[in-house]
């Protein structure tokens, strides 16, 4: 059985669920928290009962858009739906499923008329199975038509992407299909064309290259299976007796793996890996044991391993993942090592926040996530000491903070299984993000030698950057507007379908607008879409902005380039609108700020407006210039 | 391991898969006993009954189980 091994034990579990009725509004926060436990799938089936006996729809306070998940396949899969919505919970999203009727998902794409139009999907998962899909293939059959067959499957899938595409402009996942078929020949199976062994395999590589081209998420069973061993993932008992492919057993990973790829879809995956020192990323105490006395690198099997896990910490920087340590220690004995232990692989220069100092965790993670400014729910939290696990999870539930093995040797291995920083695609943001953090550290330090912000902000010889939404940046914009709380006047979430919506909207714009500076380049910041609405006014439906650009005349700027957009569409009033949420109360005040007149409001929420006739572009530090397509 | 421990294990077992605490397992309960009890539940009993005993049942043995009675001296033949 595949264990979710990296979450912890919550006990007494078995009775919190049988509780869970009566917990009244807490109920979904314990649902979440059951959810977040190391569960197996007779567990996970009773959570999602549970669940479902009390609430039979999306809690009004989530403001995550609800997942509407298909399945489309042709064996059975009534018993991953169970285990797909309690990896939701897991991540603080309510799921619906569906599948189709037995084998028929070719039809149900096709026909408006079908349950699956019904359903309107915001995700599809193609689930084939490898009998499905090897149909037909035998060892009597020729090279010639084992090639033609798979050419034919190849084609008849991507029809499936675009019809899922064409019809609902939602998430397409394809699963590759498990290795379930025995060898024929043995090591060099792939020498027999007609081998439904070989020919899985081919059918898997050759979908890995057109989902690349066609932009559809891929859920790698085939690698998990490599991985956990095939039997793990598929006994063929249970496929003879009730044509499950994916064993029950199973389930809460493969509940998992999809829900991961939804959620990296909305941006909602970690962002940061924020790791202890002492015993974590080197072997000893340094204030205790001095620099001399750490255990790192070659001499021993354990130093080894620590600069292994240190080695796949940077790996994980390199392609996007923030790094930051958090440390009980005197900041002077916690830097040491980085200047002087000669087998220190991750440099002081890959890390974009260091607290080191006897505070407790949770006041340090919570300085981290402010220093890098991103949210306390894009930590992942690694530390040696049980102790400190336990007071970060109950302190601040939202960090992800993995139980990890006594030995080293296993750190690496813990954070991939557990798939915090999944991800679908790498951009150029991600590339670049380490050196983006550096820069923040220059500046600081400018404005802390600068003697007033005119002058600071002069030096800085910044430019906003703007361009329309367009395909290159669709997975940053998407990222920003479903991850960005604090500077988001209106917390609307959108997916990739509702962006291009607004790309094709003649009578609306969106714009995505990037910060340079002298240091560097911030990467996309602001996103803001307008829309006409009536007579003449212009409605501004979303403004946000990463907060790490605070205090930088970014919004006059911004406001400037708005209302040159909104006169070309013969705007003559801005309308600007403050909803509030639990977290963007620092943005109440924005509009008023811009020199808006608060016109009326329903609710909390407040509307204001500008009259674009008597409007003089602000006078910033920042200069604007469109940005030219790549 | 005695026959009182298996069937306090079974127990617990069919209580979390059919949530319901008050239920008692005697020899003759059978699927026909327990609303719920289909072919996927059973599957369920199932896994959950060789991951908690560390055992494997095979195909045969599977198909010969007709109430609980069968299912704890099949596992009391295999631990």
């Amino acid at each position: 059985m595949i264990e979710l091994y990296w979450l912890p034990k919550v006990e007494p579990w078995r009775e919190r669920l049988r509780r869970l009725g009566d917990t009244g509004e807490a109920l979904w926060d314990e649902a979440v928290a059951l959810a977040g436990a190391r569960i197996d799938a007779v567990q996970t089936n009773a959570l999602d009962t549970m669940v479902h006996r009390a609430v039979r729809e999306a809690p009004a306070a989530l403001t995550d858009k609800p997942v509407r998940l298909a399945m489309l396949g042709s064996a059975t899969m009534a018993h991953l739906h169970p285990a797909i919505r309690v990896a939701g919970l897991r991540r603080r999203l309510w799921v619906e499923t569906y599948e189709n009727d037995y084998g028929q998902y070719w039809q149900e794409l096709s026909d408006p008329a079908s349950g699956l139009h019904c359903f309107k999907p915001t995700a599809i998962l193609l689930a084939l199975d490898a009998h499905h899909l090897a149909a037909g293939i035998s060892a009597a059959s020729s090279r010639a038509d084992v090639d033609a067959a798979l050419a034919d499957t190849c084609e008849r899938i991507r029809t499936c992407w675009r019809l899922a595409r064409d019809n609902f402009r939602c998430l397409v996942i394809q699963q590759l299909a498990l290795p379930v078929h025995p060898p024929l020949l043995g090591s060099n199976e792939h020498r027999l064309a007609g081998s439904r062994a070989s020919y899985i395999a081919r059918l898997n590589a050759e979908l890995r290259r057109v989902a690349d081209t066609d932009g559809v998420a891929l859920l790698a069973l085939d690698a998990r299976a490599a991985r956990d061993g095939l039997m793990a993932w598929h006994n063929p008992e249970l496929w003879h007796r009730a044509k499950q492919e994916v064993t029950p057993a199973a389930a809460p990973m493969y509940g998992e793996l999809v829900m991961r790829l939804v959620a990296a879809e909305r941006g909602r995956s970690y962002k940061a890996l924020v790791f202890d020192l002492d015993n974590t990323i080197w072997g000893g105490v340094v204030g205790d044991d001095g620099v001399e006395g750490l255990v790192l690198g070659p001499g021993s099997p354990l130093g080894e391993a620590f600069a292994d896990f240190q080695h796949y910490a940077r790996e994980l920087s390199r392609r996007g993942v923030i790094l930051a340590a958090c440390s009980k220690n005197d900041e002077k004995n916690a830097l040491e090592p980085f200047d002087r232990h000669p087998e220190m692989v991750l440099k002081r220069s890959d890390i974009a926040s260091f607290v080191a100092n006897w505070s407790d965790k949770p006041a340090n993670l919570r300085a981290v996530a402010e220093d890098l400014n991103i949210g306390l729910d894009a930590l992942v939290f690694v530390d040696d000491n049980p102790f400190e696990r336990e007071l970060v999870r109950r302190e601040l539930p939202m960090v992800a903070v993995p139980e990890i093995s006594e030995d080293p040797a296993f750190y690496a291995q813990t954070l991939a299984d557990a798939g915090y920083f999944e991800a679908v695609a790498i951009t150029d943001e991600d590339r670049a993000r380490a050196g983006q953090y550096q820069g923040n550290r220059q500046r600081a330090e400018l404005k802390a030698s600068a003697t007033d912000l005119g002058s600071y902000l002069r030096g800085l010889d910044m430019r906003l950057l703007w361009r329309r939404f367009d395909r290159v940046g669709l997975n940053r914009t998407v990222q920003l507007i479903n991850k960005t709380n604090q500077f988001n006047l209106t917390t609307r979430r959108y997916t990739e379908a509702d962006v291009v919506g607004v790309m094709q909207d003649e009578q609306a714009f969106g714009v995505q607008l990037r910060l340079v500076d002298r240091f560097g380049d911030n990467g996309i910041i602001a996103i803001v879409i307008g829309r006409m609405q009536g007579e003449g006014d212009l409605l501004i439906d979303t403004w946000l902005m990463s907060c790490r650009v605070l205090g930088r005349q970014v919004e006059p700027t911004t406001l400037n380039l708005v209302a040159a957009m909104a006169k070309r569409l013969d705007a003559r009033r801005l309308i600007g609108e403050y909803i509030p949420s639990a977290k963007n109360g620092m943005v109440r005040d924005h509009y008023a700020r811009l020199g808006f007149g608060e016109i009326d409001g329903s609710g909390n929420a407040t509307r204001h407006a500008l009259d674009l006739a008597g409007f003089a572009a602000r006078d910033t530090f920042v200069e604007i210039e469109e940005e030219k397509g790549q | 391991m005695t026959e009182p421990e298996i069937y306090q294990a079974l127990t617990t077992i069919f209580r979390d898969v059919f949530l319901r605490d008050d239920l008692d397992l005697r020899p003759e309960l059978s699927a026909k006993d327990v609303p719920d009890w289909d072919s996927f539940k059973q599957i369920e009993i199932i896994i959950a009954v060789e991951e908690n005993f560390g055992i494997k049942f095979r195909t045969r043995e599977m198909d010969s189980l007709n109430n609980v009675g069968d299912l704890a001296r099949l596992v009391a033949s295999k631990t």
